[in-house]
């Protein structure tokens, strides 16, 4: 399949590209955010439809008008959010959907899903449910569902993002095999080592047009990244060391239920100190958000935790962030947002879901901006100039990309929806500063940003809390890194010395007393 | 499976519009009138032969065929316009108040209470003044209660309004037998037909002219208090994420309540105005459906309220209008309801290709609406 040439849509997506795809071979799609990728494998797979140019299967020309129609050109693909049905199985939601003369043979639909995992090297129960399974296992049924469908071409939309270092080694075991048995595999990533790792070739997208391919042998990272971003760019993540480090929060047997009633976090205890950024490290959902939100006022702890956060010393240099008080101590548990925010504690929070919790889609950036501060000065009205003028500089200063400040953050891609955010909450000049999946789904210019912005709080001495996915860019940044797994704090190692295995193997092995009980 | 797609284009796309200047968009729904004029024109002849161009006449004589009719459609449109500002901070809030009907109805009452037990006792501006506090009161709690079990237990407040007008609805029937007159008629009959206590006033020369007064604030009221106050946008804030919401600290319970006793205040007063100001009786017709044809009112002018005017005029023009054109073309009602359908169907469908447009097979990104 080869010769595919498109642009799309009122905004430019994809400019005139040419992307060829090889059976036999993995092939890498690199690009920053709004870059076009996303855009362009939705129209393989049939979701959108192009405007111009056409797409050639075998030589032939075709129009992919539905996922139906993708499906019979042997075009499968793995989204970035998984598009299961909890509580069917594993081969239920494998051939849901499907047509197949003879009616519904769940027998033999889970001996061919047997056969095909037993080729590829895949673990999968056929007859487990989905909501009993990681997130993994998930992806697993994904990717056999699109095999099961008889898919040649298969294509991966940042199926790591969520997966643990050991998990992502097996995907890419399988991966291989699917390669050696002729499948075309294409992978969206942002993770260049991966890309080296896994990748035969790599087809870099810029702003919408093809900026070429090279064979992963012939190439390096840097390489790569200037290809992208179109300039040179430094790979390197600053991680400077602050010398005079303030307790600033302590956490103390801190448990969390959740509203389901279940048990979130069990007993966690540590300290976060001015100067330093404390990464959180574990597999999605070990308690990370519970953690966070409960710092934030946002859930309620169970009795018996403490929450106790320590203004700055009169002479600190964050100190003028903060109301000066006599205490030295304020308790967190119990209070809530704005509970906290009236004791002066000066906290910034980049909650994991952007649009859902941290901004209103709605709205444009400066009612955006004003979500925390609209209650400032007296009377009923509510004074929009301030935030128009802060909207003005975060768009200035952060390089926003959007049609007017008025535009509905909605409408702005991924990561400049984050620059919003995280805008926003820096402008709060915060003591202590919390973000969840603050880089998730940004690419590589933005990450960068944010990586730079959070050492900046650093060195004015607020205390960061960073919870991540990425081990490579947590053991880069941080100076200590907490591990959580299944709600226990699993050990916090030195960022500095620590290695990406051990750091791994803490995320997924229990602690003896979590074994016992 | 084998390889069987055909190698053409789909016959027709559909591509979300990024922006669309104003005037386009006007353009588009001025159509759509057009449009459904032409489409209720060719159903007219279709079923009677009679020449559309005659009964739309009909309809414009039937709305503002004379002074008298003139005003009547106006005091129905301010009607249906302040339930609908009643009910844009509960919506925009997203908090389904399907219980307009109820707060009319107990502001009814309590209006017409307080005419029948104080009419002649004290002045009139005095007992007017009262009747609206009274009418303002008896909405904002009928608006509170189901506000507190959803903020306190998480109740579902479209079930919860809708009953709540059900007990409306036999309160005032108990308040109709209660204040029965003449005995047997089974209605209240015009409330001070003689003294005319309690009954608005004469304003610039005109028996409704209040009514247009009292709506007119409400309308610019509404447009501030949503736009530019902190309430505003809370309100903004809680309708579009509940834990966007939380996450800025704002109060749920809190906006809650206060939206709702503000929403269910206005909707109350409508009933004082309907009391006071339109029928001068109270019966379990008061509010007669228009607590949910405010909803349409509401949602179609997307809480501005100055389009909800607009709107408003237009649903009381088309209903006026076919209450003519059934009498006068012998046409049951229903075959004007069918036209008053087909009008808002278009209007509604209009918004459609406001939002995406249509691509046809063969064009290139011609982009034109």
């Amino acid at each position: 399949m080869r010769g595919i040439t498109k642009t799309f849509g009122p905004i430019v997506a994809n400019h005139k590209v040419d992307l060829e795809i090889r059976r036999g071979e993995i092939l890498s799609l690199l690009g920053e955010n709004g870059s076009g990728k996303t855009t362009l494998m939705n129209m393989l797979s049939g979701i959108y439809f192009p405007d111009e140019g056409e797409i050639l299967v075998g030589g032939q020309s075709v129009a992919i008008r539905s996922p139906k129609d993708a499906f019979d050109l042997k075009i499968g693909m793995i989204h970035q959010h998984f598009k299961l049905v909890d509580v069917l199985t594993a081969a239920e939601n494998i051939v849901l959907g499907l047509r197949e003369p003879g009616g519904l043979n769940l027998k033999a639909a889970a001996a061919r899903i047997r056969e095909i995992c037993g080729r590829y090297g895949f673990q999968v129960d056929p007859e487990q449910k989905v909501y009993d399974m990681s997130v993994s296992q998930k992806q697993t049924v994904e990717i056999v569902k699109v095999l099961y469908r008889g898919a040649d071409i298969l294509i991966l939309d940042e199926p790591t993002a969520v997966l643990t270092p050991q998990e992502t080694e097996k995907l890419f075991d399988v991966l291989r095999n699917m390669k050696a048995d002729g499948k075309a595999v294409v992978i969206i990533t942002h993770k260049l080592h991966e890309v080296m790792e896994i990748s035969d070739r790599v087809a870099v997208l810029r702003k919408g047009e093809y900026i070429g391919d090279v064979a992963t042998s012939e190439t390096s990272p840097q390489a790569l990244t200037d290809m992208m971003v179109g300039r040179a760019v430094s790979l390197n993540i600053e991680r400077p060391l602050v010398e005079t480090r303030n307790l600033r929060l302590e956490v103390k047997d801190l448990s969390v239920r959740t509203a389901e009633g279940v048990l979130a976090l069990d007993n966690v205890t540590f300290q976060a100190y001015g100067g330093e950024i404390l990464g959180v490290a574990g597999i999605s959902g070990s308690g990370q958000k519970e953690l966070l939100e409960a710092i934030a006022g946002l859930q309620s702890a169970l009795p018996g935790a403490h929450i106790i956060y320590h203004p700055p010393a009169p002479d600190e240099p964050v100190a003028g962030r903060h109301v000066p008080v006599d205490r030295a101590g304020e308790e967190l548990v119990g209070k809530d947002p704005l509970q906290i925010r009236r004791i002066g504690v000066s906290m910034a929070f980049v909650p994991e879901d952007r649009l859902g919790m941290g901004l209103v889609g709605s709205m444009g950036m400066p009612d955006n901006m004003m979500l925390k501060s609209y209650r400032a000065g007296h009377g009923p009205l509510a004074d929009r100039r301030p935030s128009r003028a802060l909207a003005q500089k975060v768009k200035e200063e952060l390089e926003v990309v959007t049609p007017s400040l008025s535009t509905p953050v909605r409408r702005l891609s991924g990561g400049n929806v984050q620059k919003v955010l995280v805008g926003r909450e820096l402008a709060s000049s915060p003591t202590l500063l919390m973000t969840a999946y603050a880089v998730r789904g940004l690419d590589i210019n933005t990450s960068y940003t944010i990586y730079r912005l959070l050492n900046e709080q650093k060195k004015q001495g607020a205390a960061v809390i960073f919870v991540g996915e990425d081990l490579d860019v947590l053991l880069e940044l941080c100076d200590r890194i907490l591990v959580l797994c299944a709600g226990h704090v699993n050990g916090v190692v030195d960022a500095r010395t620590a290695t990406k295995e051990e750091v791994g193997l803490l995320m997924t092995r229990l602690k003896k007393e979590g074994e016992q009980a | 499976m084998s390889v069987h797609v055909s190698h053409k284009e789909p016959l027709l796309r559909i591509a979300k519009r990024a922006s669309i200047p104003a005037w386009k968009a006007w353009l588009i729904r001025i159509l759509s009138v057009v449009l459904a004029l032409l489409l209720s024109g060719a159903f007219i002849y279709a079923i009677t032969g009679l020449n559309p161009v005659e009964v739309y006449k009909a309809m414009a004589q039937g709305a503002f065929g004379s002074e008298r009719r003139s005003w009547v459609t106006i005091r129905d449109a301010m009607m249906l316009l302040c339930i609908g500002i009643g009910l844009a901070p509960a919506f925009k809030m997203r908090f389904w108040n399907i219980g307009a009907e109820g707060q009319i109805l107990v502001g009814g009452c309590a209006t017409a209470g307080f005419m029948i037990y104080f009419g002649g006792k004290l002045p009139t501006p005095v007992l007017l003044l009262l009747m609206a506090a009274v009418s303002l009161i008896a909405g904002a709690v009928w608006g509170i209660v189901p506000a507190i079990f959803k903020a306190r237990w998480g109740t579902n407040e479209t079930l919860f309004t809708l009953m709540m007008n059900y007990v409306a609805i036999q309160i005032t029937s108990y308040c109709v037998a209660l204040w029965e007159n003449p005995v047997g008629s089974n209605t209240v009959g015009v409330i001070n037909q003689k003294t005319k206590a309690g009954w608005f006033p004469e304003l610039f020369g005109q028996d409704y002219g209040l009514n247009v007064l009292i709506v007119a604030v409400l309308t610019v009221g509404m447009f501030l208090y949503l736009r530019y106050t902190k309430q505003g946008y809370e309100i903004a804030v809680v309708g579009e994420s509940e834990n966007t919401a939380r996450y800025a600290g704002i109060k749920l319970s809190k906006v809650f309540i206060r939206t709702m006793a503000i929403s269910g205040a206005i909707c109350g007063l409508a009933g004082f105005i309907a009391v006071a100001g339109a029928s001068h009786t109270i019966s379990t017709s008061t509010a007669g459906g228009r607590g949910f044809t405010a909803i349409i009112v509401a949602w179609l002018a997307k809480f501005n309220t100055f389009v909800m005017v607009l709107i408003s005029f237009l649903l009381v023009f088309l209903q006026k209008g076919a209450v003519q054109i059934a009498t006068q073309f012998k046409l049951n009602d229903f075959a004007s309801e069918v036209i008053t359908g087909i009008i808002l169907f278009c209007i509604i469908g209009s918004e459609f290709f406001i939002q995406y447009r249509l691509i046809f097979r063969g064009r290139k990104e011609a982009g034109k609406a």
